[in-house]
């Protein structure tokens, strides 16, 4: 699990660094993180990637030509910073674009905004694997108010 | 020497090994010198060879051998603070120096002016670095693989290129051979 910190994730990332079962390598980048989860995936791990939407706009090239065109599977659990409640102006004008760009990407997307959307993980994981895509999962600060 | 006669100098000594090569003509100039299963070929994506040769060293058990050049470590260069820092002894990042992006028309890059790739792979905390001359590059890799350290090696040589095809294998074509062959040495 390749991490780039958002203060909505803090806590997730607190509890992967502190998981026994799960390897963490923090990334400067998020490019660079896809970079690695590409060769955990092919040294036979399940790998996965934790990032702000801001970094859609940075990654869009290495979903593309690596992710996407190598067809290696890549859960990537989003903080979808700029929706309800959020303090921040400047994250707003990369939220307009998260969900147009995802689409356009043809990237499976699924956006937890109440709590118990959270029972779906687990199917979204396996669906990932299985069909070998990139898959956005979005959570806003509403979905992390709740959990 | 240029780059595909530093390539050819190496491919007794990384043939067997599990390569990750970077986007371009190194690719191309590899595929054309030695083919191998247990090669991953870049078709695009500048920059990341070092990490996917990072995360496929810490993945699993096999020595990995990433061929980077100047140019895209440049592109990527949080890559070297992530490698110091998170240490596989099985890995082993060359870095093919040449002063040029290559595949882009030798236009001139920092690492052939002024930065030393060396010093900053040093001042991020990689532990074993290694500068050498293009004649000395198979004797060095080969004692960074027998070192079982991770070592860092900066390959300095002209820049300059030779006609390659591109690679028409299709890239699904290029990870399933090659994620095979990774299961297969680590099963074995």
């Amino acid at each position: 699990m390749t991490t780039v910190p958002c203060k909505q994730l803090a806590g997730v990332i607190d509890q992967i660094e502190n998981c026994d079962e799960i390897f963490h390598i923090p990334s400067n980048k998020e490019d660079e993180g896809m970079g690695l989860c590409a060769g955990a995936y092919m040294g036979g791990k399940r790998s996965a990637i934790i990032m702000q939407n801001t970094a859609i706009g940075v990654t869009i090239n290495t979903l593309v030509t690596l992710i996407q065109y190598y067809h290696i599977p890549l859960p990537m659990l989003i903080s979808y910073r700029g929706e309800l409640g959020e303090p921040v102006a400047c994250q707003v004008e990369m939220a307009v674009h998260t969900k147009a760009l995802l689409s356009q990407l043809n990237i499976p997307t699924y956006h937890f905004h109440k709590a118990d959307e959270v029972n779906e993980l687990d199917a979204i994981l396996e669906y990932c694997f299985m069909c070998k895509k990139p898959v956005a999962i979005l959570t806003d600060a509403s979905f992390w108010k709740g959990a | 020497m240029i780059r595909s006669e530093v390539l050819k100098a190496l491919v007794p000594v990384i043939s067997d090994q599990l390569v990750v090569c970077n986007i371009g003509l190194p690719s191309q100039e590899l595929h054309l010198l030695d083919d191998q299963p247990s090669n991953f070929y870049m078709l695009g994506t500048m920059g990341l060879a070092s990490s996917i040769g990072l995360g496929l060293a810490l993945a699993q058990k096999q020595k990995v051998v990433a061929i980077d050049g100047d140019g895209s470590v440049l592109t990527n260069f949080g890559t070297l603070p992530t490698i110091a820092n998170n240490v596989a002894d099985n890995f082993v990042l060359l870095i093919i120096d040449n002063g040029s992006y290559g595949s882009t028309g030798d236009q001139p890059t920092y690492a052939g002016k002024k930065t030393s790739l060396a010093a900053v792979a040093s001042a991020c905390g990689c532990e074993h670095v290694v500068e050498c001359e293009a004649e000395e590059v198979a004797a060095t890799v080969q004692a960074a693989l027998d070192s079982k350290q991770m070592t860092i090696i900066v390959c300095k040589c002209e820049s300059g290129n030779i006609k390659v095809p591109v690679i028409d294998t299709d890239p699904v074509v290029i990870r399933d051979r090659f994620m095979k062959e990774v299961s297969s040495r680590n099963s074995s």
